[in-house]
C-alpha cells in the first residue's frame, strides 16, 4: 500500500500541517511519497524531503498550481492516483478546497477532517460540531482523507528522500486566477501555534482588538484569534475565525477574551491543553470548558494581566 | 442567467447534537431542524442576484425527506421562483448527493449553482467540489463576494491568510461562506405567497443514480468531556497558577 500526501505550503515554505499529515498517513504504510505542487517552490520540495521516512517527494509547478487552483490540482493528482492506494491532505482550506474534487473524480467518497487513523480503511471523525465523533469504514478501493492537523504530532526532520519531477497539466480553461490579500504576519501561525489568543464581540472595535488582544499575543508570543462575532463586525480578519467553520486550533493554552463559547466557538478549540476564559458574565458556557475562568471585566483584567506577565518574565 | 441554489435541512445550529445511547448515531427524535444557514446565506445570494437584475430565475432544490418540503418552502419565501425535492430517506453522503444534483443540473441547465460551503450535521465541506468536479465546471468555493458579469463571475474566497479572487467562467459552482451576507427573514406576505409557488417532488429512484453508500457507519460516540475547571480571583491568581499549576508560561 502507498500513500500520497499533497503539501500545504505557501510556495516559500512548507507548512507543518504537512509534517502532522506524514504522521497520518504512516499509520496507514512505510511508502509515503510528498506531492509539493507550486510556483517557484523548489524550496518547498527540499524541505519536504527533509522529512523522515518519506519515500519520495513529487514536485511539479505551474502558475495555477501556485495559485492553488483546484481545477489544476484535480489535473495533476487524477492521474498520479492510480499509483496510490490513499490520498491525504491537511484539512486546511487549500486541502479542504482540492480533496473533494480529487475524489469526485476517482468515484470516491472523501472522508473529512480525520482526526484518528483505526485501520486502513477505519477512520474517526468529528462530526455536528464536535459534539459527535464518527468512525467510518470505507468501501472504496482508494480513500481521499482530508486530515485534521492539530490531533496529529509533526513527522520530524531527518530524512533525504529524492526530488522527483512531474510536468504540470496544462492551465484550466475555466478560471483565472485575479488576486490575493494574504497577510504575512510575524505572529505564530494561529494553526500550529503553541499559545492563541483570542478575542470576540465584547472587544466592540478593531482598534479596541488591536488595542488588547494584539499586545497579550504577542507578550506571550501566541497566534490571535477571534470569534465568529468578533471578524463579522470586521474587528479581526476573516481567517482569525475559531470554530466549527473557521480553524481548529488545539495549541497548549487558549485565552479567550469576551467570548461566550457558543457551540460553533468551541468545537474550534476545546481541543487546547489549557483554556483560560476572561468574561464578565459568570454564567457564560465558556466557563464550563475553561480550566482557569476569570470573572471579570477584560478592560480592567486584560491591564493587570499584561503587569502580572511582565513580572515573571514575560 | 438561471440560478440554481442547494438547500439542506440539518439540526437547527442553536441544538447542541446527543449521541444516541447505541451509538449508532445522533439523536434527532423531536429536535428542531433547520435550513442549513451556509444555505440560508446561499438563497440569500441568489434572491440578491436576481433582484439586481443579473440572475432570471432562482430554483431551490434540496435532497431529504418529505419534511424537507419545509425547508424548500423557507427558501421560496425567502425569494426563490420555484423548488425541486429529490426525495428519500437514506442519509446521502456527499458524493452521492452531488450525483444526484448533477442529474437536476442536467435537467436544469443553470449558469451557476450556489451551495453552501459545509453543511453542520456532517461537517464534510465537499458537495459543492464535487459536483463541480462531476459537470467539469470551475468551482469557487467560500465565497465571501460573488459578482457576476456577462459569462462569468468574479468571486472573492475567503482561504487561509486572507482573500483570493478568483474569475470563473459560466456554468460554475459557488460555495457560499459566513461572510458572504445577511440572509433576510422571509416576510409573512412572502411566507403566504411561498405556499402558492411550484415546489416538484420527484423520488430518488426517478433518477437512475447511484447512490449506494461507500461509508460505512460503525460506531457515533461521544467525544470526550473536558473535567470542568476552577475560577480565579485576580489575574495575578491566574499568573501564577498557569505558570506554577498548568506550567504553561
Ligand atoms: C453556521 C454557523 C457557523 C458558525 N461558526 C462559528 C465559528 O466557526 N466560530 C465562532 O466563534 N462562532 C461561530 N458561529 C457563531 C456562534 O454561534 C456565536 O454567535 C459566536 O461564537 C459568538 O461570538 P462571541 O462569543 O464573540 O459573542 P457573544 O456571544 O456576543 O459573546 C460576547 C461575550 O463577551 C462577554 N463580555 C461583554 N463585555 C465584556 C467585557 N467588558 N469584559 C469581559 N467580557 C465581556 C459577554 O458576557 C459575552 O459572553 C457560527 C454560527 C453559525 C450559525
Ligand atoms: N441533501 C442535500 N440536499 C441539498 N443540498 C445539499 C445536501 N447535502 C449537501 N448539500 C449542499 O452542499 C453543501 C455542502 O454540504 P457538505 O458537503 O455536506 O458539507 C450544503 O451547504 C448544501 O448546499
Amino acid at each position: 500500500m502507498a500513500v500520497l500526501v499533497i503539501a500545504d505550503h505557501d510556495n516559500a515554505t512548507l507548512r507543518d500541517a504537512t509534517h502532522k499529515t506524514v504522521t497520518a498517513a504512516q499509520k496507514l504504510s512505510s511508502d509515503v511519497d510528498v506531492l509539493v505542487a507550486g510556483n517557484g517552490a523548489k524550496a518547498v520540495a527540499d524541505a519536504a524531503a527533509k522529512i523522515a521516512g518519506v519515500r519520495k517527494v513529487l514536485f511539479a509547478e505551474s502558475a495555477e498550481l501556485g495559485q492553488g487552483l483546484a481545477e489544476a490540482f484535480e489535473a495533476l493528482v487524477v492521474p498520479l492516483a492510480a499509483n496510490y492506494d490513499a490520498i491525504l491532505t491537511p484539512a486546511t482550506s487549500q486541502g479542504r478546497n482540492v480533496a473533494p474534487r480529487i475524489a469526485a473524480k476517482l468515484d470516491v467518497a472523501p472522508i473529512s477532517d480525520v482526526v484518528d487513523v483505526v485501520d486502513a480503511s477505519t477512520f474517526v471523525r468529528p462530526i455536528y460540531a464536535g459534539n459527535a465523533l464518527e468512525t467510518v469504514t470505507s468501501s472504496d478501493a482508494k480513500k481521499v482523507i482530508t486530515v485534521r492537523p492539530t490531533v496529529f504530532k509533526p513527522a520530524a526532520d531527518g530524512g533525504s528522500a529524492s526530488v522527483e519531477t512531474v510536468s504540470a497539466p496544462a492551465a484550466p480553461a475555466k478560471v483565472k486566477f485575479v488576486d490575493q490579500q494574504i497577510v504575512k504576519s510575524a505572529r505564530p501561525e494561529l494553526g500550529g501555534a503553541k499559545i492563541v489568543v483570542s478575542g470576540g464581540r465584547a472587544l466592540g472595535s478593531a482598534e479596541e482588538f488591536q488595542k488588547v488582544i494584539e499586545p497579550l499575543a504577542d507578550k506571550l508570543g501566541a497566534a490571535v484569534g477571534a470569534s465568529r462575532a468578533a471578524v463579522d463586525a470586521g474587528y479581526a480578519p476573516n481567517d482569525y475565525q475559531v470554530g466549527q467553520t473557521g480553524k481548529v486550533v488545539a495549541p497548549e493554552l487558549y485565552v479567550a477574551v469576551g467570548i461566550s463559547g457558543a457551540i460553533q466557538h468551541l468545537a474550534g478549540m476545546k481541543d487546547s491543553k489549557v483554556i483560560v476564559a476572561i468574561n464578565k458574565d459568570p454564567d457564560a458556557p465558556i466557563f464550563q470548558v475553561a480550566d482557569y475562568g476569570l470573572v471579570a471585566d477584560y478592560k480592567a483584567a486584560i491591564p493587570e494581566l499584561m503587569s502580572e506577565l511582565t513580572k515573571v518574565g514575560k | 442567467m438561471k440560478v440554481l441554489v442547494t438547500v439542506k435541512r440539518v439540526i437547527d445550529y442553536n441544538v447542541k447534537a446527543r449521541v444516541k445511547p447505541d451509538q449508532s448515531g445522533v439523536d434527532l427524535a423531536n429536535v428542531k431542524m433547520s435550513m442549513n444557514p451556509f444555505d440560508e446565506i446561499g438563497v440569500e445570494e441568489a434572491v440578491r442576484l436576481k433582484e439586481k437584475g443579473a440572475a432570471t430565475e432562482v430554483v431551490a432544490v434540496s435532497v431529504g425527506p418529505t419534511q424537507a418540503q419545509e425547508t424548500l418552502r423557507t427558501a421560496l419565501a425567502m425569494g426563490a421562483d420555484r423548488a425541486i425535492l429529490v426525495q428519500t430517506d437514506q442519509d446521502l453522503e456527499p458524493l452521492a448527493v452531488a450525483k444526484v444534483l448533477k442529474a437536476i443540473v442536467a435537467e436544469e441547465n443553470p449558469d451557476l449553482v450556489v451551495m453552501g460551503k459545509q453543511a453542520i450535521d456532517g461537517d464534510n465541506a465537499a458537495t459543492g467540489q464535487m459536483l463541480a468536479a462531476l459537470l467539469d465546471w470551475p468551482q469557487a468555493t467560500f465565497a465571501s463576494e460573488i459578482a457576476v458579469s456577462g459569462g462569468s463571475a468574479k468571486v472573492t474566497r475567503e482561504v487561509d491568510g486572507g482573500l483570493q479572487t478568483l474569475e470563473v467562467t459560466l456554468p460554475a459552482v459557488v460555495t457560499a461562506d459566513l461572510r458572504l451576507n445577511e440572509p433576510r427573514y422571509a416576510s409573512l406576505p412572502n411566507i403566504m405567497k411561498a405556499k402558492k409557488k411550484e415546489l416538484a417532488v420527484k423520488e430518488l429512484g426517478s433518477l437512475g443514480v447511484d447512490t449506494a453508500p461507500r461509508l460505512k457507519v460503525a460506531k457515533v460516540t461521544e467525544p470526550p468531556k473536558r473535567a470542568g475547571g476552577i475560577k480565579v480571583e485576580t489575574a495575578a491568581d491566574l499568573v501564577m497558577k498557569l505558570k506554577n499549576e498548568a506550567g504553561v508560561l
